[in-house]
């Protein structure tokens, strides 16, 4: 995984509150078993209106989104962040995410920080004003700078220092390999096998 | 098992927890947690088994691990080869991977192929005060059961994989008590729904709910299990259901269940289990379940629902803006005018299914409604079992007969038009009582409009074409029944 110390990038303001993950990406796209390549797929619906925001020009290679509360609700799957991140965002700020789209996204690399209802919407109000406007990131900081406008997003600590050091989760668990062995010879004979079928 | 455990009253929640840490995180860092049972699937895995392959890893505890076939699967013609390419190659993969790894799996055909969450549990592999994950956020299914179970994402599904466990942080703990009893005609279904609409869709953001209760412990397992179901669709994690006789009579002599010593065992730990006598909760919500009615969704969100009875709602009646202006949204999106009576609301689907519906008892509530009756004309009726073997059992029990005789189309098992990967979709613009569990924008297929619904409902509405509950069914005669 990438390393991420700050970016900055045009803000892509996404005026709805709990954007689902069927919005982000519809089911049909969850077909491919590939990892990449999923840009094309990135609120396919919603991209088929042509006054959708995304395909506006001012808002070309967008690559931090402001979207309202509860952004990422629904399915677990982590093709949601594939698709955002594929489409180029490395970052989403709301003021609320579903849980599972928030962990699925630390470990893509993808920032997830959590901003005020007030600056949420100082924020696009800021875009407003100046349409493809960008913004600049930065992770160390938890800070998120657009024109003159300041302001402090939450993202825990413990996901902030794997972004920055861009670590990979299972190398990191195989550190512990002693112990995970050693809980496995405690287990319960009860505990369910699938093998051997009976 | 575990080493340090708190000497306070603990809640279920927190007793699997503890039984399952292997390293306890410090300094901010989260906990590492055994898996006890991993359930795969072909939409959210082949990527993680790409990345096993990229480092060489093989899968750690095979015996710990099943993949079924699911999502993608067709329920009509299932000796055919699959026709839409993508759909079969995803199918292909997990084959090819599980062949590769020596995975367990179940394919299309197979007797004990099915929904992942309607497998495991009749297959008898879910059991009390285990941890289960599947990449798919309705594993919170098998929390009826005493597990603490929850969706992961695909690098999760990769991390397990190769380590048979997980780092994560503690959740809440939300008690949701719901004392009394259901009138006939109300089901787990309407409890949930009623929760969800409570608490919101994010009411349950960071939380296990504990399901608790007279009310709870009346309902079967299969009532259990469309309660823990949903708990997703609140926002949590997990739902639970603290053990009991009800939990060991469902499982005793299921092909994977303890047996003999084992058996006596598990049953003396599982009854440790439940939630200690002064147990702190996070937070707590109480439902009547004597004031419960039919609940049914009109929106695009599955806490946007209201009981049968009522009337669509005006987006001026939500006090909070984003709610009035979601509100605004999904009224415009499923077509329906504030005010109008939800019985008055044509359909022109029913689909009876999916991971919260489709379990032999849901079958037989659906049945016990159509039973000498016709459906509606011009309403299209699907029931999809939700494994082979449920349809084998309803078979058994005639049941695919009542579903014929009625107008309905009996299918093979899989997730099907809850979310249309396979074929089964609707077409733009369709309003369906679905037995599923979200009633998202295009969800069932692009421009479709979902009411999310119980069994009985679905069944109901079936019969006379526009949403409605048993009690509005005309008695049938001694000879129609």
């Amino acid at each position: 995984m990438e390393k991420f110390t700050t970016h900055t990038g045009v803000v892509l303001p996404l005026k709805r509150s709990a954007v689902d993950t069927d919005q982000i990406i519809p089911a049909v796209y969850l077909k491919r078993v590939t990892k990449t390549g999923f840009e094309d797929a990135l609120f396919a619906n919603w991209r088929q209106d042509p006054d959708f925001i995304l395909n506006q020009p001012t808002y070309a290679g967008a690559s931090v989104l402001v979207a309202g509360p509860d952004f990422g609700t629904g399915s677990s799957r982590e093709h949601a962040v594939w698709a955002l991140r594929d489409y180029g965002f490395r970052v989403v700020l709301s003021p609320k995410f579903a849980d599972i789209f928030r962990g699925n996204a630390g470990k893509q690399g993808l920032v997830t920080g959590v901003i005020g209802e007030a600056d949420l919407e100082a924020i696009w109000a800021a875009v407003d004003a100046d349409p493809g406007a960008r913004m600049t990131v930065d992770l160390q900081e938890r800070t998120a700078v657009i024109g003159d406008l300041r302001v402090a997003f939450d993202i825990d600590d413990y996901t902030r220092w794997r972004l920055l050091e861009g670590l990979d989760d299972i190398g990191f668990t195989l550190r512990n390999e002693e112990k995970i062995s050693q809980f496995e010879a405690r287990r319960e004979a009860w505990r369910p096998r699938t093998i051997p079928v009976p | 098992m575990s080493t340090a455990i708190p000497d306070r009253p603990r809640t279920l929640a927190e007793k699997v927890w503890d039984d399952h840490l292997v390293v306890k995180g410090e300094g901010g860092e989260p906990d590492l947690i055994y898996i006890d049972l991993h359930l795969v699937h072909e939409v959210t895995s082949p990527q993680a088994f790409d990345g096993l392959r990229a480092e060489g890893r093989p899968v750690r505890r095979l015996d710990l691990t099943i993949a079924t076939e699911d999502h993608n699967t067709p329920t009509l013609d299932i000796d055919k080869p699959i026709a839409d390419l993508t759909s079969r190659t995803q199918i292909e993969t997990l084959r090819r991977n599980a062949a590769e790894f020596g995975v367990r799996l179940h394919s299309l055909g197979d007797k004990e192929q099915g929904i992942v969450h309607v497998v495991g549990p009749q297959l008898g592999l879910t059991m009390p005060g285990i941890t289960v994950v599947c990449g798919d956020s309705h594993t919170s299914t098998h929390g009826a059961f005493g597990a603490m179970a929850f969706g992961i994402g695909t690098s999760e599904v990769e991390h397990v994989l190769a380590t048979q466990t997980l780092p994560l942080k503690p959740f809440k703990t939300m008690a949701i008590t719901v004392e009394g009893t259901l009138k006939p005609g109300v089901s787990a279904k309407d409890v949930i729904l009623a929760v969800i609409a409570k608490i919101g869709t994010n009411g349950g953001q960071g939380y296990v709910l504990e399901f608790r209760g007279s009310a709870i412990r009346a309902l079967s397992m299969e009532g259990r299990m469309t309660i823990c179901n949903m708990s997703i669709e609140a926002g949590a994690r997990a739902g639970m259901v603290a053990p009991d006789d009800t939990t060991f009579a469902y499982l005793k002599g299921r092909p994977h269940a303890p047996a003999g010593a084992d058996w006596d065992d598990a049953v003396a730990y599982w009854r440790t289990l439940p939630s200690d006598e002064g147990a702190v909760y996070d937070a707590e919500v109480f439902l009547d379940a004597d004031e419960l009615e039919p609940f049914v969704t009109w929106g695009t969100n599955p806490g946007q629902g209201v009981s049968l009875s009522g009337v669509v709602p005006a987006p001026e009646d939500f006090a909070d803006p984003n709610e009035r202006v979601a509100a605004q949204r999904a009224l415009e999106y499923m077509d329906l005018v504030a005010g109008t009576p939800l019985k008055e609301v044509p359909v022109d689907a029913v689909f009876m299914g999916s991971c919260t519906n489709s379990r032999i008892e849901d079958l037989r509530q659906f049945a016990s409604i159509i039973r000498g009756r016709t459906k509606a004309d011009g309403v299209r009726v699907m029931v999809v079992p939700g494994s082979a073997r449920v349809r084998l059992e309803a078979e058994a029990e005639g049941l695919d007969k009542v579903f014929t005789d009625f107008g309905a189309e009996w299918r093979f098992a899989g997730c099907s038009m809850c979310l249309g990967m396979n074929p089964d979709q609707l077409a733009p613009g369709e309003r369906c009582a679905s037995t599923s569990n979200r009633n998202f924008e295009g969800r069932q297929g692009k421009g479709g409009r979902t009411h999310l619904v119980s069994p009985l409902v679905a069944a109901a509405t079936a019969v006379l074409g526009r949403l409605a509950s048993p009690s509005d069914l005309p008695v049938l005669t001694a000879a129609e029944a």
